[in-house]
């Protein structure tokens, strides 16, 4: 007979942590499906002086810290991918998790599986990646010691690649498709002040120049339209992430973006004295009761280890009342 | 341990003049996607032994290999046979692409 989980997570960033702290302290029997390559985004970068309690700390050391935390209390970490989801059992009422070993059981799931890199989709990236094209400052920076490179985006991700490779490179250009970066304040005055980055504004990368190794890029300002190739060895790429829902096609609704949708429920609508809705009683639910959803997979907003942990509590929380309230469905 | 090391010096003895295919490992300490992807290629140097050894190269200490295969991106894992490169994986995505990999071999 195969074990039975009450909660299964499928993810291994902060929302998935978190979330298991709360369900194991609740006492519910709880499996982390982390992925191989798991630990999520903050596993690609360096120092996060953003994440309260620690005022500097590189980012694969907070993911190991969550992951003791998060097996602390019971909770059991498996380096797994899970390959399917059956969210609509048909016998009973369990859901199931497909690995490439065997199929987990579980009453309730939280669906926490982040956000990927967003490539900027040209075949000549596609065929580069790795001779030259990167999305890994932290990783690729010292292949591109003494050489020239060209960093693409404008968030807070692209202000980090271009900071941590002025340490190697000797020129570093930033490309960003506005006049404006959306970056923090504290990240952009560092790329700002930083005299070996120089910001090329209102452009993008138009194509990658190099056979079997980057050798430029060719640029196009967007505001004259006109094209100018330029020198590089390496390209790094972050403008962005996108949800990491293919798991879940077809089987959880998503938004227009393909963000996992939050739906609330009406059966669980809380009402006032006098019989007026005033919110539901949980706020992490998906279109199938019983699975929950937390961090970046369900957040177009935020999008920070923090928001997503903060998400991942409510997810686990969500996950502990809901079981409580149905005993005896499963 | 299954997980043998092999350096600028002993590339040639060790990975182009081997008899059965070798998958070489480019990693370093400094690269966290590089750490994780060290277990399972344990795994797989266990799973497939005899017929394809895996090796790691720390690119720290032996810059001059991977720079003669453009590796400009770790972990990148590269396949030989008979002293030819026939494929190689740039970064860390689980067990099944490197599988893929040594399924050109076996």
């Amino acid at each position: 007979m195969e074990e039975i989980y009450d909660v299964a997570i499928i993810g291994s960033g902060s929302a998935a942590f978190t979330a298991a702290i709360y369900t194991t302290r609740g006492a519910a029997r709880t499996v982390i499906l982390g992925g191989a390559n798991w630990g999520g985004q903050l596993m690609l970068t360096t120092e996060v002086e953003n994440f309260p309690g620690y005022e500097s700390l590189l980012g694969p050391e907070l993911m190991g810290k969550l992951k003791n935390h998060a097996t602390k209390f019971g909770g059991e970490f498996l380096a797994v991918d899970v390959e399917d989801v059956n969210f609509n059992p048909s016998d009973g009422k369990l859901f199931s998790l497909q690995t490439g070993g065997r199929v987990y059981q579980a009453r309730s799931v939280i669906a926490a599986t982040g956000a990927l890199i967003r490539w900027l989709g040209l075949p000549s990236e596609e065929r580069l990646i790795g001779r030259g094209v990167s999305s890994c400052a932290p990783c690729d920076a010292p292949f591109f010691k003494e050489k020239n490179v060209i960093v693409v985006g404008g968030g807070d991700a692209a202000m980090e690649e271009a900071s941590v490779l002025t340490k190697y490179a000797s020129s570093v250009a930033l490309v960003h498709r506005r006049d404006t970066f959306r970056a923090s304040r504290v990240m952009r005055d560092r790329v700002l002040n930083n005299p070996k980055i120089k910001v090329i504004w209102d452009t993008v990368i138009e194509e990658i120049l190099g056979e079997d190794r980057v050798t430029g890029v060719r640029l196009k300002n967007l505001k004259s339209n006109e094209t100018s190739e330029m020198p590089v060895d390496g390209v790094f790429v972050a403008i962005g992430h996108d949800p990491s829902t293919k798991l879940f096609f077809g089987k959880l609704e998503l938004d227009d973006k393909g963000y996992i949708k939050i739906v609330k429920h009406d059966k669980w609508g809380v009402k006032n004295e006098v019989g007026e809705p005033i919110g539901n009683k949980f706020s992490t639910t998906t279109s199938v009761e019983g699975v929950f959803a937390a961090g970046d997979v369900a957040d177009y907003r935020y999008r920070q280890a923090i928001t997503a942990a903060g998400m991942g509590c409510q997810a686990g929380m969500d996950a502990l009342s809901w079981l409580e309230e149905t005993k005896g469905h499963a | 341990m299954s997980s043998n090391v092999v350096t600028d010096q002993s590339f040639e003895q060790s990975v182009l003049k081997s008899r059965i295919p070798v998958l070489v490992d480019f990693w370093a300490v400094w690269c966290a996607p590089c750490r994780l992807a060290e277990p399972v290629l344990e795994e797989l140097s266990e799973q497939y032994k005899d017929k394809v050894s895996i090796f790691k190269l720390s690119v720290d200490e032996n810059p001059r290999t991977g720079e003669v295969y453009g590796v400009m991106s770790i972990p990148t894992t590269i396949l030989f046979k008979d002293g030819k490169e026939l494929g190689r994986q740039v970064g860390f995505s689980g067990k099944g692409a490197f599988e893929e990999l040594i399924k050109k071999v076996i």
